[in-house]
């Protein structure tokens, strides 16, 4: 193939397998709904999320709290509709930190090669020493907790994963013909990067942003729900989570509902990841 | 195989000099005197003072930096300021626990993993297959501090199958075993299913089944042989995962760790603890890896008879 | 009684509603000891003749819908699949395309060997590998022993052939089916396999079903030959007669079409057209479409096999039967 493939027609054809594909439907609409949440939880939410009653603690589910009520008498549904807001935010900074970070580290690392490449991708190796969410943990240790420390680590956590998968679409896309033709065309190396690699390397980050949506709010819920995140009394699902474990027995729906929110978003960025997966590369598919 | 062994171990000087470089920087990067960090706000002149001596803070940087490896690699992560103990013991103490249960969480997700992976492949779209898949698709969304929660909730306060609290014994382990395998045994199943669709399309099979081998023979021993290969990479990352993730599982279910020892450190300022505990758990990562790899060449003739 | 006997096997593939009628009533005979030639373009049938024989169509999506085959007198299609089994690998056996990916690359060739050895002779370890090595020792493995502690990876394609028929040899079987044996190998190579075939054919009386699509390679090695296109056989006759009087346009094209020496090529440009889409197959004769010398019948009926002259059959309206070429 020496001609980049055409951009619209393989956007018709990718919508028309991820519209086949119940799953990634499915993944789909929940999302929609997660963000149209976090968009509109000031005015869909029934109470104000930190309002409380401490007359009516820990109340089970009723028509008046349909989620029933928290440890200081707070309505949990409207606390979880504004923490779809927090987790969004946190989301979307972290994966915008990790993908312009990640991309670009791995676009000079494969598109120049040598030191530059093998510093980047040492680099990346020590970030990937700490396992999983422990990087995250040792970066807040480094910054201290917060929110903000909580999005600058889950995002600089997700940089490596960036890094190697742009990195790996750069190597085999600099051979092919229509990077030659651009060079002997006199592009010069942004022009190039920009123009031409990054483009044909969308595929896989996109993939990759969808699916990290979904590992960033588990990392940063689990951040929160250790304390080294958001802080109460902000509602944050993880922290809810957290504060909601003294009342396991006598209130289990106090930590059911936040962990059900955490679960069905995570499982609808995998889903529609999975099947953006699918439809963008159809090879993958088994 | 001696070669590949030793490229991988030259791979590590890199990143173990990183490791050490990024954990020695903690004291440096936190706002505040290194030494009164260490030796606790509240400690008198004279002990700050006998701190910073013997960890050379007055020193240039790479001076204290050689001084910290040197110290590590004796195994002197320095005095923990709110138990008055070396760091060297509790980290041991808390690592034991988590190896621990980190081993008897790989050794659950493995088995679920590979016998739900295998069974999946072989039955494509197959009723079991698509439970199976639905399964592994819940396990890698669940919240880890969440099913452990539910799991708690369950199976501790309803049914009294297993203690809420307390830990030493066998029986305390199951339940944050699983919780902290869950994913894993999701991740190991998924890439299962992937290796032996891939490998059950090859020509050996297509051989082996031609020269009239039984079918149970076929996937066992010719199949899975080969599509375990890709997969003991990823037991090795699951484990990785799980001994810098059991911190989750950890608090859920008050357990003495060393995600928990960190975490606490990190709360407390108790930062001799917690540089203690980033360089073992990493360190520990990065050795994992490494077996991993030479395990890997042992299943792959590819690689051991270079 | 010929040692295999096939009999209008139609077997089909079914995949999102569409019918592929990938054999579409294929009968032919193997006598003991015969080297038979099956030639065709890719995609004419002639790898799903012979994982049928195996009954090794992976089912779903492929399915023997109809038809017969006897080996020995005994009907295959109707064994219970653990009788099936113990017919492959000892009765019948296969050798591929791809030598480099045919052989498990986990394993030792000798275990490989030993495994199938042990499995159809009932013999116990140690004499199983010695069986081995000295079926890799008859197919003039040098330092056989050495060899048979090899993992595929360490051996060149040309040995890992050899290996291959080492291993479908070592139980001693009736018929070997070779699936474009040499395709995959250098020209040189492919000279040595294919003596190596005829010696063994030789030595060990094992009648071959040797599918190519290489017609120097057909001239070569066969007895008699069947030339099929889109599912079904359209002319089988002796070596000497089909290569001296084809009967059929498109065996004529086929010939016609013999690529200068070295040079590889499955398509036929000589023939104008393409092979049609089997899963809705042209009305009658299946090459009509492609044909030049077509006429009135070609689009409405399927020609049956005629003889033409002794043990040489064709299927075309070109030649009604006891008729003479119109």
């Amino acid at each position: 193939m020496s001609e980049p493939p055409a951009r619209t027609s393989q956007a018709a054809e990718v919508w028309r397998r991820l519209k086949r594909n119940r799953a990634a439907l499915a993944g789909g609409a929940i999302v929609a709904v997660f963000v149209f949440t976090a968009l509109f939880a000031p005015w869909i939410a029934p109470h104000a999320p930190d309002a409380g009653d401490l007359g009516r603690r820990l109340e089970p589910p009723s028509a008046e709290h349909w989620l029933g009520t928290d440890e200081l008498g707070r309505d949990i549904f409207s606390r979880i509709l504004h923490g779809a807001r927090v987790s969004l935010q946190i989301q979307l900074v972290a994966v915008l930190i990790a993908l312009v970070a990640g991309c670009l580290l791995g676009l000079l690392g494969g598109y120049y090669g040598g030191w530059a490449d093998h510093g980047i991708m040492r680099a990346m190796d020590i970030l990937l020493a700490f396992p999983g969410i422990f990087l995250a943990i040792s970066i807040i240790a480094v910054l201290g907790p917060g929110l903000l420390n909580l999005m600058l680590a889950a995002g600089i956590y997700s940089i490596p994963q960036f890094a190697r998968i742009v990195r790996g679409s750069i190597l085999s896309l600099k051979e092919k013909e229509f990077v030659e033709a651009a060079r002997a065309a006199g592009e010069g190396d942004a022009s190039i990067l920009f123009r031409h690699l990054l483009p044909n390397a969308m595929a896989p980050i996109i993939i990759q942003t969808t699916l990290r949506m979904a590992t960033v709010l588990l990392t940063a819920s689990g951040l929160s729900f250790l304390g080294l995140g958001v802080q109460p009394p902000h509602p944050e699902w993880g922290a809810m989570l957290s504060n909601a474990r003294p009342y396991l027995i006598t209130a289990p729906h106090v930590a059911t509902f936040p962990g059900l929110a955490i679960m069905l978003v995570v499982m609808g960025f995998n889903l529609f990841g999975d099947g953006l997966r699918d439809s963008l590369d159809p090879r993958l598919k088994d | 195989m001696i070669r590949y062994i030793l490229k991988r171990l030259a791979m590590l000087v890199p990143v173990l000099f990183g490791v050490t470089l990024v954990s020695f920087s903690l004291l440096q990067i936190v706002p505040g005197d290194p030494a009164v960090l260490l030796a606790g706000e509240d400690a008198n002149p004279d002990f700050i003072e006998a701190v910073r001596k013997e960890y050379g803070f007055d020193q240039p940087l790479h001076v204290q930096y050689l001084r910290f490896v040197a110290r590590a690699v004796q195994g002197d992560f320095g005095i923990s300021i709110r138990n008055r103990q070396p760091v060297i013991h509790l980290l041991l103490q808390r690592f034991s626990f988590t190896v621990q249960l980190s081993f008897l969480s790989i050794l659950i997700a493995a088995a679920i993993g590979l016998i739900a992976g295998v069974i999946s492949a072989t039955r494509q779209y197959s009723i079991f297959d698509h439970a199976s898949m639905v399964g592994a698709l819940f396990g890698i969304s669940l919240p880890i501090f969440w099913l452990g929660l539910l799991l708690m909730l369950v199976f501790s306060v309803h049914l009294r199958w297993f203690p809420a609290g307390g830990s030493g014994e066998l029986r305390h382990l199951v339940l944050p075993a699983i919780a902290l395998g869950a994913a894993s045994a999701a991740v190991i199943a998924r890439m299962t299913r992937a290796s032996m669709l891939e490998v059950i399309r090859q020509d050996y099979i297509r051989t082996a089944r031609a020269n009239g081998l039984r079918e149970t023979v076929v996937i066992y021993k010719h199949a899975l042989k080969n599509a375990m290969i890709p997969v003991i990479t990823v037991f090795g990352l699951e484990f990785g995962y799980m001994l810098g993730g059991a911190v989750l599982t950890e608090t859920v279910f008050s357990l003495p760790g060393v995600g928990r020892l960190m975490v606490e450190g990190i709360f407390q300022r108790d930062y001799a603890v917690v540089q203690g505990a980033m360089l073992l758990v990493a360190t520990t990562f990065v050795l994992v890896n490494l077996l991993t790899d030479i395990a890997y060449a042992l299943f792959d003739p590819k690689i051991r008879y270079e | 009684m010929p040692l295999l006997s096939v009999r209008d096997l139609r077997t089909h593939f079914f995949s999102a509603g569409k019918v592929v009628r990938a054999l579409d009533g294929v009968s032919f005979d193997i006598a003991e000891g015969e080297i038979f030639g099956i030639v065709g373009e890719t995609g004419c049938g002639k790898s799903v003749t012979a994982l049928s024989i195996l009954r090794l169509i992976p089912f779903p999506p492929g399915k023997i819908v109809s038809g017969s085959i006897r080996f020995k007198g005994t009907e295959l299609l109707e064994l219970p699949p653990e009788r099936m089994r113990s017919f492959r690998g000892k009765e019948i056996s296969m050798i591929f395309q791809e030598p480099m990916t045919s052989l498990n690359p986990v394993f030792r060739v000798g275990d490989q060997m030993r495994e199938v050895i042990a499995l159809h002779q009932g013999l116990g370890r140690e004499e199983a590998w010695k069986a081995a090595v000295a079926m890799l020792a008859r197919v003039r493995i040098p330092e056989a022993e050495k060899i048979a502690r090899c993992y595929p990876h360490q051996l060149s394609g040309g040995m890992r052939q050899r290996v291959m028929i080492a291993m479908e040899l070592s139980c001693r079987p009736a018929l070997l089916i070779a699936d474009e044996p040499t395709t995959a190998l250098d020209v040189t190579i492919q000279a040595q396999i294919l003596e190596l075939l005829r010696q063994m054919r030789r030595e060990l009386g094992t009648a071959i079903l040797l599918i190519t699509h290489d017609l120097g390679v057909v001239a070569q090695m066969c007895d008699r030959v069947a030339v099929m296109y889109a599912g079904g056989i359209v002319e089988e006759a002796g070596v000497v007669g089909i290569f001296e009087a084809p009967r059929h346009p498109y065996t004529q094209g086929l010939w016609g079409a013999i690529p200068p020496a070295e040079e590889e090529r499955e398509t036929l440009a000589v023939i104008p057209g393409t092979v049609p889409d089997l899963s809705q197959p042209p009305a009658g004769c299946p090459f009509h479409p492609r044909c030049g010398r077509r006429f009135e019948p070609c689009d409405r009926e399927r020609p049956a096999m005629r003889a033409v002259a002794p043990g040489h059959r064709v299927a075309c309206h070109l030649y009604p039967e006891g008729g003479v070429p119109s």
